[in-house]
């Protein structure tokens, strides 16, 4: 009964998260509150345009000043913010003909790996993702974006799929991780990720992956063994979470802020140590202020990065893709 | 093999049979059954209790030892790669960490490569060190594990793994997270050149380990009562709520799922590698297929030379 136990277990934890404000942004808001405020008052009487103008200005400097250095803590918390958006958000907007698949044709369906066939720049290509939900019920449906091995299979069977008609594979990662259970475990969690990375790096197609939430340690790797790795501005990518990490090594959870910082987590981090390819930019204030911008950032990305894995032929590219792996690690950053 | 004298340096360290020194009245406690047994008696079993088959943790040379034809096996030197690329520190330096194991164990890392004969057939054997860090896996044993596909691939030997993990090594963050992409393509190199790739998964072996290289194998075989899983039993029953059936995640556990091929004793275990070696490298079936399902194992191995 996997749903009826996230719901005491993880559920509680996400209904904490539900609250759409992050402690650090608590000055902002108060002042996008103020602003909020004086556009309804919209009393001829007064003239409020220099007070209105003077609050903004503050605002959007704030917003520069704590957007500009965040902590890599605080990129944990702004990756998994409840309006951040997902990749339902991320299938309607980029890809609105989306036809979906599937089922592992093994075991069952899983709607925390959810995709299927799109355009994209006129071509077919195979979408995959991790799906979050967006609301408690979402949330509940998707397993909140924790996989189980018949999610990873199905994703092994698209990518398959993708090979043999020759479509890019473009996957999307936003998941806390692969799902801890006892079902999981029986039906091989394990051997459907090994498997999976397997496949990913055994395809001549192009492939393309891109961290948009939180990547999740093996969960996520699981989708990103790509030619071309993106990541959002602030998004993390993570062979621990930062709490599970602190618990582990500080001996207390309430380390995580330390070990967000050891673990080296964020974007910026990633690139410099040659493990991702591009940073996606996000909006001022984060992709959940302006979802619509982020995407539209996000479709350059893809767009320009698609172009790069299409200037190789097949073999050429899966070759690359492998030597890019192993040269990872190999020298100091 | 000008690029592989460079990376992987054979190091002739053949061993002979060498009797441990231990004393003869010193006593062992079996770690399951409790009984006592004769530390003498105990390692000339290969360190499985007499009385309840338990198989205890062996010490790697030791393993190596059993392994191979007349006990003998060559080592290679593995390449170098950056210790501490974080610059990691908890409530102690990963540095030191490190320093330290390597000091406790006169190993470089969590995992070893030698080559030799199992049963008359060349092999390439990488295996692991689970006293070292808890045979985490960070950038060198990832070196490791793809120094040895090589060999293998160069050797024409099958490649034989001996994972004893407890996973990732976070102390290396995200490139410990890499490492399950990195061997998996050391594993796709010795598939390509249509040797074949045996796995024995030894206790315990979890993690990031198990999903990838370790669940990779075309036969794997898993040592009697070793655990086997993904998530670890403690986080799973903190996400459940319930308690984990009996022998969940042991070796025959995941045989009853359909997971692994065989559980074989440690006595057993080099008469079965030689002759699975054998039954997949049988020269009369050579021609029998149209290869292997590598698209391009040309490409491999030629730009490998220019490495
Ligand atoms: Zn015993």
């Amino acid at each position: 009964m996997p749903h009826r136990t996230c719901r005491c277990v993880v559920g509680v934890l996400s209904l904490s998260r539900m609250n759409n404000y992050l402690d650090f942004e608590q000055p902002i808001l108060e002042l996008e509150g103020k602003i909020a405020e004086l556009k309804r008052m919209d009393d001829p009487q007064l003239d409020l345009r220099d007070e209105l103008k003077r609050l903004e200005e503050k605002a959007e400097k704030l917003l520069k000043q704590t957007y500009g250095k965040l902590t890599p803590w605080q990129k944990v918390q702004v990756a998994r913010h409840p309006a951040r958006p997902r990749f339902g958000k991320v299938l309607s907007t980029l890809f609105p003909d989306l036809v979906t698949l599937a089922g592992d044709r093994c075991f069952g369906e899983d709607a925390a790996i959810i995709g299927g066939l799109a355009t994209f720049e006129g071509y077919t290509v195979m979408v995959i993702g991790q799906e979050r939900g967006a609301d408690l019920q979402s949330r509940l449906k998707h397993n909140f974006g924790m996989a189980k091995p018949e999610g990873y299979r199905k994703a092994q069977r698209m990518m398959k799929l993708a090979e043999q008609y020759g479509l890019p594979v473009l996957t999307f990662i936003d998941t806390p991780g692969a799902y801890p259970g006892v079902g999981a475990e029986e039906r091989g969690q394990a051997e459907a990720i090994a498997r999976c990375i397997d496949v990913s790096l055994g395809l001549t197609v192009p492939v393309l992956a891109t961290v948009i939430g939180e990547g999740g340690s093996g969960g996520a790797i699981a989708l990103a063994a790509a030619d071309r790795v993106l990541m959002f501005e602030h998004a993390v990518y993570s062979v621990i979470s930062p709490e599970g990490c602190a618990s582990i090594l500080w001996r207390s959870a309430d380390h995580a802020a330390e070990a967000a910082e050891a673990l080296k987590i964020t974007a910026q981090d990633l690139l410099r140590l040659g493990v991702i390819d591009a940073i996606v930019p996000e909006p001022l204030g984060g992709a959940h202020r302006h979802p619509d911008a982020a995407l539209h950032s996000l479709r350059l990305a893809l767009n320009e990065q698609l172009g790069l894995t299409l200037k190789h032929n097949p073999a050429e590219r899966r070759y690359q893709r492998g030597e890019k792996f192993l040269a990872m690690g190999r020298k100091a950053a | 093999m000008s690029w592989l004298s460079e990376i992987v340096r054979p190091k002739i360290r053949a061993f002979v049979a060498k009797k441990p020194d231990i004393p003869d009245n010193l006593w062992h406690k079996c770690g399951n059954c409790g009984e006592m047994i004769f530390h003498r008696d105990y390692a000339g079993n290969a360190n499985v209790c007499h009385h309840c088959g338990f198989h205890g943790k062996l010490p790697l040379k030791r393993r190596l030892e059993l392994l191979f034809d007349g006990e003998e096996y060559t080592r290679i030197e593995l390449p170098k790669v950056p210790v501490d690329p974080l610059k990691f520190k908890d409530r102690k330096r990963y540095s030191d960490r490190h320093k330290d194991a390597q000091t406790a164990s006169k190993e470089q890392d969590a995992c070893i490569v030698a080559h030799g004969l199992i049963g008359g057939q060349n092999v390439v054997v990488a295996a692991f060190n689970f006293e070292f860090m808890g045979g985490s896996m960070g950038t060198a044993v990832g070196e490791a594990l793809y120094a040895g596909a090589r060999l293998a691939v160069l050797q024409k030997a099958a490649y034989i793994v001996i994972p004893s993990s407890g996973g990732a090594r976070m102390q290396e963050g995200i490139l410990s997270l890499m490492q399950m992409a990195r061997t998996t393509i050391g594993v796709q190199r010795v598939r390509e050149a249509g040797l074949p790739y045996i796995v024995v998964l030894t206790n315990p072996t979890t993690g990031g380990v198990t999903a990838s290289f370790a669940m990779l194998g075309d036969v794997t075989l898993a040592e009697p009562g070793a655990i086997i899983g993904f998530a670890g039993a403690r986080v799973i029953e903190e996400t459940i709520r319930e308690k984990l059936p009996p022998g969940f995640q042991r070796s025959e556990y995941l045989l009853e799922h359909g997971m692994i091929d065989r559980i074989v004793t440690r006595k057993e275990l080099a008469a079965e590698l030689g002759k699975i070696a054998q039954l997949l490298m049988n020269k009369k079936n050579r021609g029998l297929s149209s290869g292997t399902q590598a698209a391009t194992p040309q490409l491999f191995l030629s730009t490998a030379k220019k490495a």
